[in-house]
């Protein structure tokens, strides 16, 4: 059915290809995904930017970008960036990563690239969970919250707390933004987009390094319905992970978006 | 250009700028850290990236995202920090991209040491990372092949979309010898058509190495061994010395080679018929002069700085037909000519037995001498 142009309301980005996603019903994953799109979109940057997709759910995010991609082992995306970006420092680069590959395997390589401030914006998906191999425990992952790997509950005192990615990136001086936002309801998803927006800004203007940590939810692996997972996350995750901002450095504080 | 005094690792590390590196990430490892220290200093001074990453896992992976642009870049570490490299190495083999790494190896396994060894040889050549993929693998034997074959590596690697890897030990980076350095290339990026540096008036690219369905992977792994192919014919180097008529013929790489070498000379004066042939690709291996010295030789004998490594290259080439012989220092203990000398005289003048097991008759022989 073809809609009539002064119709339409709501289309695809540009920097959307045709292809559907993979992702479960009531996976936060699209928004997050729709919402880079209309900012690559709105900064009409689309033939400079090169993205890094990580290994998780979101290892097809290549699919769904109209953008150049490349495609990172696991958690080594920001190193894979920060090569593209030294010999390609008038691009716009990003990571799009999840947090076991971010917050477990891809530590050192994120705290290094955001030490460095690498001009590089993240995008960094925190679900708690490591979704694609099943839904096993995470840095990320409650204390107390089941998991395949923690049937019984996160025991702190044998699995050790959640890392608050943000928090500890926002102490190094190389970080020029680094925000959290949450996905559960449309309010917070306009200020994802607008933190997103930023984080690019950040980069284009070579302010350095920008993260936009977003809270989001597992359906399928939390073993919720889509709603119930929205809930869990302004119940659960929100008070755990505070949103706001960690780091916004006063040429970025300029910025209008 | 004259002839200056340089020092392997320096002289790998000019030779890469000459040869138009426009991006080096590395990581501090000995015997090999000149090569950083050098290119801290050379590389920002003409414009080009250069960054110490936080390890090799972050090294080989900024060399992945730098390749996949299109640009020359490397690496370099030495055995410990390369194993650490191996997971990039088959993610940049399975993306099909262009990139130079440089082994300069020491002792091992483990943290070992940071004396000259060859016992990377395997990894280099046979294995390392996961999955199935050819690499080329160049072995110098002295300051100034190293220099040569820095700018052949980006040549090699970006024909073939492949890994070149240049292994030497710890001694010729460590070493300074008398040599000459190429002109300087410019280093103007080549348009590939693959690259993934922006989709600017043209239709977006992906690289990946992430084949989901079998038989895509299975075609994948068939392109890379008919590109395999294409370079087993094409670039097999090797350098020969005294075989015209020689009936013990020695098969060293490297410093194992070049040590090796001396020995042939002493021997020749001694009134030995022996010759030496010194891979200079170890991957490609010079399967087909070996299978030709095996009409001509009595006996092959193996040196290398390793535990007989190559030496199933060797023996895989021979196929039997003549017996192959082993000797070998490992550990990080670099043979002198006589102990070779010592060897090609006990060949010449005792059989080598076909049936023996090369490596286990030089371990007897040796723990014998220690015991």
């Amino acid at each position: 059915m073809t809609i009539a142009p002064n119709n339409l309301v709501y289309d695809r980005p540009e920097a959307f290809t045709d292809m559907p996603t993979h992702y479960c019903p009531g996976c936060t994953h699209g928004v997050a995904h729709r919402l880079i799109a209309e900012v690559l979109d709105e900064m009409k940057v689309i033939d400079r930017t090169i993205g890094v997709a990580p290994v998780g759910c979101s290892v097809f995010a290549y699919n769904y970008f109209d953008t150049d991609f490349v495609e990172a082992p696991h958690g080594r995306a920001p190193a894979m960036a920060t090569g593209i970006k030294r010999v390609l420092p008038d691009r716009i680069v990003f990571t799009y990563q999840g947090d076991g590959d971010l917050a477990s395997i891809g530590m050192g390589e994120i705290v290094h690239a955001a030490a460095r401030g690498e001009n590089l914006t993240v995008i960094f998906i925190n679900n708690a969970n490591y979704g694609m191999t099943g839904g096993q425990m995470a840095p990320t992952t409650l204390p107390g919250m089941k998991t395949t790997s923690s049937p019984d509950g996160r025991d702190v005192e044998t699995q050790g707390y959640p890392i608050r990615m943000a928090e500890m990136l926002s102490t190094l001086e190389g970080v020029g933004y680094c925000v959290r936002r949450s996905l559960h309801d449309p309010k917070n998803i306009r200020l994802a987009k607008k933190a997103i927006r930023t984080a690019f800004e950040t980069q284009w203007r070579g302010l350095g390094f920008s993260m936009v940590e977003l809270l989001s939810t597992c359906p399928t692996n939390w073993g919720m319905t889509p709603v119930n997972s929205l809930k869990f996350v302004e119940e659960h995750m929100v008070p755990a992970y505070p949103l706001g901002d960690y780091k916004i450095t006063d040429p970025i504080k300029q910025i209008k978006v | 250009m004259s002839r200056e005094l340089w020092k392997g690792n320096e002289a790998i590390a000019e030779a890469a700028v000459r040869a138009g590196l426009e991006a080096y990430f590395g990581y501090p490892i000995t015997p090999q850290t000149e090569i950083l220290e050098y290119l801290s200093r050379r590389m920002p001074k003409l414009g080009r990236a250069f960054l110490q990453a936080e390890s090799e896992l972050g090294a080989i992976n900024m060399v992945y995202g730098a390749a996949c642009t299109g640009a020359r870049v490397m690496s370099s570490s030495s055995s410990p920090g390369v194993s650490l490299m191996m997971e990039g190495l088959s993610y940049i083999a399975g993306t099909e991209v262009p990139a130079v790494l440089v082994n300069v190896m020491r002792g091992g396994p483990g943290l070992g040491n940071i004396a000259p060894a060859q016992g990377d040889y395997n990894q280099a050549v046979h294995g390392g990372g996961h999955g199935d993929y050819p690499r080329i693998v160049l072995a110098p034997a002295s300051v100034q092949e190293a220099i040569d074959l820095m700018a052949l590596s980006f040549d090699l690697a970006e024909k073939y979309r492949m890994i070149t890897m240049l292994i030497l030990d710890g001694s010729v980076g460590q070493m300074m010898e008398p040599a000459e350095m190429p002109e300087m290339r410019s280093p103007n990026r080549k348009k590939f058509d693959w690259a993934t540096d922006g989709a600017l008036n043209r239709d977006r690219r992906v690289l990946s190495s992430i084949y989901l369905d079998p038989l895509a992977e299975e075609q994948t792994n068939f392109r890379l061994m008919q590109r395999w192919k294409e370079v087993m014919a094409n670039e097999v180097r090797y350098k020969e010395y005294f075989l015209e008529d020689a009936e013990i013929v020695i098969v060293g790489f490297g410093t194992a080679g070049r040590v090796s070498l001396s020995a042939v000379r002493a021997a020749r004066e001694r009134g030995i018929k022996v010759g030496l042939l010194r891979p200079v690709t170890v991957s490609p291996f010079p399967y087909e002069v070996l299978d030709r010295l095996t009409g001509q030789a009595r006996t092959f004998l193996v040196v290398e700085m390793n535990t007989g490594q190559m030496l199933e290259d060797v023996r895989l080439a021979v196929r039997g037909r003549v017996p192959v012989a082993f000797y070998g220092r490992t550990g990080g203990v670099v043979p002198f000519p006589d102990e070779i000398l010592d060897e090609i005289q006990r060949i010449n003048t005792e059989p080598v037995s076909a049936e023996a097991d090369p490596r286990q008759s030089w371990l007897d022989r040796m723990t014998a001498i220690k015991a």
